[in-house]
């Protein structure tokens, strides 16, 4: 019996999100008093392998063949099953990154395992039940669900677990896996990063605007208070429809969920459908002119104003205290 | 070209949502239902697809009676036939496995999604379908386009896309992006009262996993508004109070 956790690596790096799933993992491992093997596939160096052992890895299983440099669905579901198999684990660990969405389904039905996504706490054990909470309805809801099957897999949402450093090394070992021909079906051609942003699904501090800012042209305000809190940038539907911004901000229930520490409203009014994509932000701050703007009910923080005024105002603010820290 | 649109019948996202007095089941009473908006956005692609007589858009839905509405809303929209699975939609892996096993025989070359239900937002039947059905899968896709027997693809990922290429058969979960949604015209209202929509029995699959509980956020205490010409007093609770920067 063991605990396997995939770690997913972006251009060979590890990011948080993968740390933060190791640091999950290794809860269930202790929680089920056995240890945590991680299986990484792709290229990433031997240093950064053995310092998942920080995180409570124990063992390694690096998967670095040459058809596994770029990312292959199936194969690399293929390889996390046989690894699965292989160490005989019974809770098999992903992200629910938008690579692990791909993933977990597959590994499930492989494994005939049933399959817990968008998990946002540890699994609870009590009277032989195995059950996790994960967000359902849009992020309106949680909902509880029993695991019944005799390998379990769990995604689990980005920014819900804190991280925690307990071990050391882990060692690391080749893995060589057992796949077919018919798993390589699909190409990646090409991978386009933009290398100066911080990706919305992870980010920790989210600046998003919507109708409020009144065009596109005025989002160079936005862009700035981004840069100077490191933050990545979102914006509400009406904004994203208008093509003022590209989907992959748009921020709600038909585009995405987030759950930064901290999320900034502006111009934003608060739909039902926003809020529902917001709801499991840790803090939430408000700028709007509309004082009866529904989004300050749900505010942690709140600021009744003209964002063409505050803005300004708050750029130069952070810039001053980031230069005194 | 064959193409299988999977569509769910989901909560309009205005509704509030809302549950038993155990919480144990999502309460429907009050709440209109409506074909889940991603899975929109997949048979608007399916449809542009086949515009001009290039092949056929097959309806497959996973649900008891009362989902028709929905499937004579996707064939008003242009699909040319649609097929209920009669079953109550238990779960993901439930309902990826009912659809494999109609899918396995009857020759579909693209099979597509939403990127996921609005409802339970299991992104989970486009890569399930892909595994039992031994194709290739690729989710949460911005981009779809066709040429001969082969896609090119773009697909999300964290801070960029990934450009792909796959050969029929396989199957894929839309997002935003891929085709505007459209709204059906009074010829496909009308003409969609008499497109065939097959009722198919479902098969027996071993559940793997059981709704348990619901529960809905704990709400925030009241806001604390500052005035907009104290920026620093916004900065420093974030950092005192919040602890978040």
């Amino acid at each position: 019996m063991s605990v396997l956790v995939y770690v997913e690596n972006a251009d060979g790096k590890f990011k948080k999100s993968t740390f933060e799933v190791v640091s999950y993992a290794a809860a269930i491992a202790e929680l089920l008093k056995t240890e945590l093997i991680a299986i990484s596939i792709g290229n990433v160096n031997q240093d950064d392998l053995s310092n998942l052992g920080k995180y409570g890895a124990k063992k390694v299983l690096n998967a670095s063949t040459d058809n596994l440099k770029t990312f292959v669905n199936q194969a690399f579901a293929s390889v996390i099953a046989d690894a699965t198999k292989k160490e005989e684990a019974t809770v098999v660990v992903l992200a629910n990154s938008f690579t692990g969405k791909g993933l977990s389904p597959r590994v499930a039905v492989k494994l005939k395992a049933g399959l817990v996504d968008a998990a946002v706490e540890l699994p609870k054990t009590d009277n032989n039940t195995f059950t996790v909470k994960r967000t359902a309805f849009s992020g309106k809801a949680f909902a509880t669900v029993e695991l019944n099957s005799e390998i379990k897999v769990i995604a689990l949402n980005p920014n819900s677990y804190q991280l925690k450093e307990s071990g050391s090394t882990a060692k690391v070992e080749d893995f060589k896996p057992d796949f077919k021909e018919s798993d390589f079906r699909t190409m990646v051609s090409e991978i386009v990063r933009s290398s100066d942003k911080i990706a919305l699904p992870d980010a920790e501090l989210v600046v998003s605007a919507g109708r409020g800012m009144k065009g596109p042209e005025n989002w160079a305000m936005i862009e700035e208070l981004a840069k100077v809190l490191g933050a990545a940038t979102a914006c509400s539907k009406p904004v994203s429809d208008a093509g003022w911004r590209p989907h992959e901000e748009h921020v709600g229930q038909t585009g995405i969920a987030v759950s930064p520490n901290l999320y900034i409203a502006i111009g934003i009014s608060g739909a039902i459908q926003h809020l529902a994509g917001v709801s499991s932000s840790k803090t939430i701050v408000v700028i709007n002119k509309d004082p009866e703007a529904p989004f300050f009910k749900v505010a942690d923080y709140g600021i009744v104003g003209d964002a063409f005024e505050v803005l300004p105002k708050l750029i130069e603010a952070i810039k001053a205290y980031k230069a005194n820290s | 070209m064959k193409i299988l649109v999977c569509v769910s019948n989901v909560p309009d996202t205005t509704a509030k949502i809302t549950f038993n007095s155990d919480n144990t089941q999502f309460n429907t009473a009050g709440v209109q239902f409506i074909l889940n908006p991603y899975d929109e956005i997949a048979l608007a692609r399916a449809i542009e697809l086949i515009e001009g007589g290039k092949g056929s858009v097959t309806i497959i839905h996973v649900g008891e009676i009362n989902s028709e509405p929905t499937i004579r809303k996707a064939l008003a929209l242009g699909a040319d036939d649609a097929v209920r699975i009669n079953a109550s939609a238990r779960d993901s892996y439930f309902v990826s496995a009912q659809i494999a096993h109609y899918a396995k025989d009857n020759g579909f070359d693209i099979i597509l999604t939403g990127r996921e239900s609005s409802d339970y937002n299991g992104s989970q039947i486009a890569a399930m379908l892909g595994e039992f059905l031994d194709i290739p899968s690729i989710s949460i896709i911005k981009k779809l386009e066709i040429e001969a027997d082969r896609a090119t693809i773009v697909r999300e990922i964290e801070g960029g896309k990934e450009h792909l290429t796959v050969s029929f058969p396989f199957v894929a979960s839309c997002a935003e992006g891929v085709a505007e949604p459209k709204i059906p015209n009074m010829r496909g209202i009308m003409s969609a009262r008499t497109k065939p929509l097959e009722v198919v029995d479902a098969i027996d699959i071993a559940q793997l996993i059981t709704f348990k509980a619901y529960s809905v956020p704990a709400s925030r205490g009241s806001v604390t508004l500052l005035s907009q010409d104290e920026p620093e007093k916004l900065i420093e609770l974030l950092h005192t109070e919040a602890q978040v920067i």
